[in-house]
């Protein structure tokens, strides 16, 4: 066990781009779900959380995209994604909130989870002064950009919880 | 999981394995680490009240620093079995081990939803095998090729 915050490989920076893609899968899956989950009617009722969801999950396709090519520009193996999208859309599929006020929530989780995330990630990658075979500063641009998109969404979430409140 | 998490989980699985105080000398090894930097960090949690320091015996931790080690722990068997089940990870401890530093507990919560996780977890984990004594890995055989 070794102690400490930084990233010291490619292939570690890679797995935890990988983790970084999977939880975007999440975010993806769940929204797809929660959007599948509104009655017809409610869609149109509804269409502040209806384009909510859509935009979550078209931003979360480009985030993995956004990791993918990061991942190939590293020495490491990919993963089969296919498998990973079929676990989490059959976990994703068995549980459904059960309210509008329980979708705004999980989406906050959501974006909450994966600004944290990056938000490590980019300290450990800047408290680490190893030399990865992407170039750092665009790594990091990539990563910021990501962080930046998940705290518009916090935000997104928290305006339409509020003004619901 | 910050640092203090983790050497918060380490004392509390030398604890159990000793069942009494974790020697410095034994938490400084697990961690490798120095037993000047272990020292420094049981100074700290003293002061936090998650651990108390029994001169000549080693560290035990409070009844907060427990139940904060066995989040720290959750958190870890959440990595170790979502590297082992979800991305077919051979070195799954290993690299487990290097990425907790990294991976907060929020983030392991929702990686926890796409894993299969027993109720009895934390208490699954064998401090021996460094690994939970239920984790079931299925890929050993079928990647010999990996």
């Amino acid at each position: 066990m070794s102690v400490g915050h930084s990233v010291t490989s490619d292939h570690q920076l890679a797995r935890l781009l990988q983790i970084g893609i999977v939880l975007e899968e999440v975010v993806e899956a769940r929204a797809h779900y929660h959007y599948q989950s509104l009655a017809e009617e409610d869609r149109d009722l509804d269409d502040e959380i209806e384009s909510l969801l859509e935009h979550a999950a078209e931003e979360s396709a480009e985030h993995r995209t956004a990791l993918e090519e990061l991942i190939a520009g590293l020495e490491a193996d990919s993963v089969p994604f296919e498998e990973i999208e079929t676990l989490v859309e059959a976990q994703y599929g068995q549980t459904k909130p059960e309210d509008f006020d329980g979708i705004l929530y999980d989406q906050l989780c959501n974006e909450e989870t994966a600004y944290k995330f990056y938000d490590d990630l980019i300290k450990a990658i800047e408290d680490s002064d190893v030399e990865f075979s992407i170039d750092r500063p665009t790594l990091l641009s990539v990563l910021r950009d990501l962080r930046a998109a998940e705290r518009d969404g916090v935000e997104r979430v928290t305006t339409i919880m509020e003004e619901r409140a | 999981m910050n640092t203090a998490d983790q050497y918060l989980k380490a004392i509390y699985l030398i604890q159990q394995a000793e069942d009494g105080p974790a020697a410095t000398g034994k938490l400084a090894d697990r961690l490798d680490v120095s037993p000047a930097s272990a020292n420094e960090m049981i100074g700290k949690l003293e002061s936090r009240g998650l651990a108390e320091h029994e001169k000549y015996k080693g560290v035990k931790l409070t009844d907060e620093g427990i139940v904060r080690a066995r989040d720290a722990l959750q958190t870890y068997c959440i990595i170790e079995r979502f590297l082992a089940n979800v991305l077919a990870v051979e070195e799954f401890r290993s690299e487990a081990r290097e990425l907790e530093a990294v991976i907060d507990g929020t983030v392991a919560e929702r990686l926890d939803t796409i894993i299969e996780r027993r109720p009895e977890c934390p208490d699954c984990f064998d401090p021996e095998d460094d690994a939970c004594a239920c984790l079931e890995v299925t890929f050993e055989e079928e990647t010999i090729a990996d």
